[in-house]
């Protein structure tokens, strides 16, 4: 223990403890700690009054102000529901043809719909409808299933190959794995196919084309155009969904396809569809 | 190093480490495959190579009876050169971390470096790797002195280290492998967590007996903080860890906790984790080497006393508030809220209590960048604690909660305290035990310093814009009340941000580069004269 001395620096006294050199003023504790010690608390005593704070054994207090968070949420979503209440009855009911033409309503399908394809649509589809292997491209004018509002909004309520009763169902066979074309074919088939992207020749006396006539016409038509509304897609133009790169086309004949899109009818609500549907069909001519 | 053992230590340590490698081989033969088989195998392994360390130096002469007139330094040298080697580890790896969120594909297709496991490698690399080892290493220094005596004894400081390590190696590998609790922070699994308990209580026991023998009347206020330290964390680690293993012979174990009890437990843990571990420990080091080397005396005691209970009493209050706006009841809510408010003038009193001692040596702090180190520890420990209480309201938390301004928080906390009060103290310490008169360079010194203020600040000002960015771009309603932005819009928002945060990186990790050539070259240099603290007159062992 050391004895008591007088720091020069800030006048004040030393406690007298000594740890191997270090010692310790004997200062007060500033008044400005002494304040801010009650003001904090005074804070938190406010917070206790007024918000639901203390546990009472089952139960707790409730606070002056008597909020909740469960009711509280509950009434802010419910304000916001009727704020939108009424345009988004509308959104729900009208035909597409009347919400087109009605420009205040359109205006604000396209700017719910933006979000809602970014959290709901874009993890497939890409960025701006982009599209990526296995996931078709939406802002090209290449439709499967359609690309009117309509159609749109039938794809998104039911899906495809989806577990909806209705779903929209579409299978490329697995032509190379179950024995229908041997490996000769089916390269011989992936040249074909990929040739088709500049153009399809009608009377090809070529046995690739004898083989398509037997084997794809059936669903993707005689002149490889696509049946639009059956899921065959159109092979003459320049839009895929698994590529069109010869080592695609190769594993499509060879395994086949089965792509699947969810159905988004307990996800999202009639309006929300429907919004979404506009802003997909408008796409196309927003990238372009 | 071993040889300084006397002959009795070097007998129990054969003995630990046939009993470690015994351990290492029942897991391994338990598990027979998969991580915990390594881990079983990692500790064999080690076991033996202990003993064989060992077993080579048993028969040697007992040391010189001299050494009881110094203090006990070889497991500090080796704490801080362990803490210096994981520091460059899991700082390279946050780096790492930190470019994944700028080009998300730099895992090349291998789980192990997915984002999901090395995220928590930098974390406890970071926290509990860096930082325990750097508590450990310097809370042997500091006991020691503020109570003018040795370590109790010289094996089980031994035991705390390398058990301690073995627990952190098992964590990280452990992590790269799949194996994790899910817990934040508290991610080890069963076996790993046991075994932790065991070297923690080691440690409790070793600071208390080396307290009880000291040579001076009172308890110093670092020894208080490392104390609290140890005590709370063996506390927050054993409850938060209460598991049930699927099988003995497997690494996966299930919380016994469910739903919004198990998330309550998780972040009282977690919180508490940054009160003990990054606050109080690191408060011990500031406490001690903030006055030697400011050469001034604490500027208040009652601060100290004040800001030490307040702390201790307030922090543990406050887990629920990472917890806001969820399923826990809106009134633990409030309680977490208001109680972190009131945390704020205690946590506040420490940083001032520390900034006040340095009247009287401001030129001290301009000419040395050893002491501005702490200072600026001083500073951020304040500015740190000011933010985490202001987030803790609820409505700002409403804003800030789930951004990067969380991740900027935890930076400015771990980067501007932890971290620099460490290089402080360490450059502090190297000289004194290795022998040495000062640092290799004093000039590698201030670019250390500069380089990490630099690396820090373009850090947390990069995430605390990206965070509130991101909190209003999810908030941001549209004329049609919807959201208008998605969540991939926030995320584009980020890259800058995120570029900015990975240079902030690059300049901190370069300077914990140049502190490390820095201690390697002091260790290395010419024996000098360094003038240590007096030893109390020392009884035989």
């Amino acid at each position: 223990m050391s004895k008591i001395e007088r720091d020069p620096v800030t006048g004040y006294t030393t406690t007298g403890h000594d740890w191997n050199g270090i010692k310790e003023l004997n200062s007060p504790i500033p008044r400005a700690v002494i304040i801010f010690i009650i003001v904090t608390h005074l804070a938190a005593l406010i917070g206790w009054i007024l918000l639901p704070t203390w546990p009472l054994g089952r139960t707790f207090t409730k606070g002056v102000l008597e909020v909740d968070q469960k009711t509280d949420l509950a009434a802010d979503i419910a304000a916001a529901n009727t704020a939108r209440a009424d345009w988004m009855a509308r959104m729900a009911t009208l035909d597409f043809d009347a919400i087109r033409a009605d420009p205040d309503l359109m205006a604000r399908a396209l700017e719910t719909a933006a979000p809602l394809f970014g959290q709901n649509c874009e993890p497939c589809h890409g960025k701006n409808g982009i599209g990526g292997p296995g996931f078709p491209q939406l802002s090209d004018n290449a439709w499967i299933w359609g690309g009117t509002s309509e159609d749109i909004s039938k794809t998104i309520t039911v899906g495809i190959n989806s577990a909806h009763p209705d779903s929209r169902f579409a299978q490329m066979p697995a032509f190379g794995r179950d024995e229908m074309l041997d490996r000769t074919q089916i390269g011989m088939m992936t040249s074909y196919v990929q040739s088709l992207s500049n153009g399809f020749i009608a009377n090809d006396p070529s046995e690739a084309a004898t083989l398509f006539q037997d084997n794809c016409a059936a669903c993707h038509g005689e002149d490889a155009r696509g049946v639009e509304g059956t899921g065959a897609l159109n092979l003459t133009d320049a839009a895929w969904i698994y590529g069109g790169d010869a080592a695609s086309i190769w594993q499509t004949l060879m395994n086949g396809r089965e792509g699947h899109m969810p159905t988004w009818q307990s996800r999202l609500s009639t309006a929300d569809i429907r919004m979404l549907a506009l802003y997909v069909e408008a796409m196309p001519g927003k990238l372009q | 190093m071993i040889a300084q053992l006397s002959r009795t230590e070097r007998q129990w340590a054969a003995v630990l480490a046939i009993l470690l490698a015994l351990l290492g081989l029942t897991m391994a033969i338990a598990a027979r495959q998969g991580p915990m088989a390594v881990h079983g195998f990692m500790a064999l392994a080690l076991g033996v190579g202990l003993f064989i360390a060992v077993g080579s130096v048993l028969e040697k002469p007992q040391p010189a009876t001299s050494r009881l007139a110094q203090y006990y330094d070889d497991p500090t040298k080796v704490g801080i050169a362990l803490a210096m080697a994981w520091g460059l580890f899991a700082m390279g790896i946050g780096l790492w971390v930190a470019a994944l969120m700028v080009w998300p594909d730099a895992t090349f297709g291998h789980a192990w470096m997915s984002y999901g496991r090395i995220r928590p490698v930098h974390t406890t690399g970071v926290i509990f790797a860096f930082g325990g080892n750097a508590l450990i290493a310097t809370s042997f220094h500091v006991m020691q002195r503020t109570s003018r005596t040795r370590l109790a004894d010289q094996l089980s400081p031994w035991f705390v280290l390398v058990g301690y390590n073995l627990f952190l190696v098992w964590s990280v590998t452990g992590y790269m492998m799949g194996v994790t609790q899910s817990k934040e922070y508290a991610e080890p699994e069963w076996y790993a967590d046991i075994w932790l308990v065991v070297v923690w209580v080691a440690y409790l026991v070793l600071y208390l007996r080396t307290l009880a023998r000291r040579a001076e009347p009172h308890i110093y206020v670092a020894n208080w903080y490392y104390l609290a330290f140890i005590v709370v964390v063996a506390v927050l680690h054993i409850v938060n860890g209460f598991a049930l293993p699927v099988s003995f012979a497997g690494a996966k174990s299930y919380t016994v906790f469910s739903g919004v009890q198990d998330a309550m437990v998780q972040w009282w843990y977690g919180h508490n984790a940054v009160a003990f571990f990054m606050t109080s420990g690191f408060l011990g080091m500031l406490y001690y080497y903030l006055p030697v080397r400011s050469q001034r005396p604490i500027y208040s005691y009652r601060l100290s006393i004040l800001s030490f209970w307040g702390i201790t009493f307030f922090y543990l209050w406050v887990g629920s508030h990472h917890l806001h706006y969820t399923a826990l009841p809106h009134w633990v809510q409030t309680l977490g809220m208001t109680f972190s408010i009131m945390l704020l003038v205690p946590s506040w009193a420490s940083a001032g209590n520390a900034i006040a001692t340095l009247n009287g040596a401001w030129g001290r702090v301009r000419d040395d960048a050893t002491l501005r180190f702490m200072f600026v520890a001083a500073v951020f420990y304040g500015l740190s604690t000011f933010e985490g209480s202001f987030m803790a309201i609820r409505p700002v938390n409403a804003l800030s909660h789930y951004t990067d301004w969380t991740v900027g928080h935890v930076h400015s906390g771990a980067l501007g305290w932890l971290a620099m009060v460490t290089f402080g103290a360490f450059y502090s310490t190297v000289p004194l035990i290795w022998g040495r008169k000062a640092m290799y360079s004093a000039q590698l010194i201030e670019w250390h310093f500069w380089l990490a203020l630099a690396g820090l600040l373009t850090y947390v000002f990069s995430l605390w814009n990206a965070g509130i960015t991101q909190g209003l771009m999810w908030r941001t309603y549209n004329a049609a009340g919807t959201l208008n932005y998605s969540f991939i819009e926030s995320i584009d928002a980020m890259r800058p941000y995120y570029i900015a945060r990975f240079l902030g990186g690059v300049l901190f990790l370069a300077g914990i580069c140049v502190g490390a050539v820095n201690i390697w070259l002091t260790v290395r240099g010419v024996r000098g004269q360094a003038p240590d603290r007096p030893l109390a007159l020392q009884g035989a062992e």
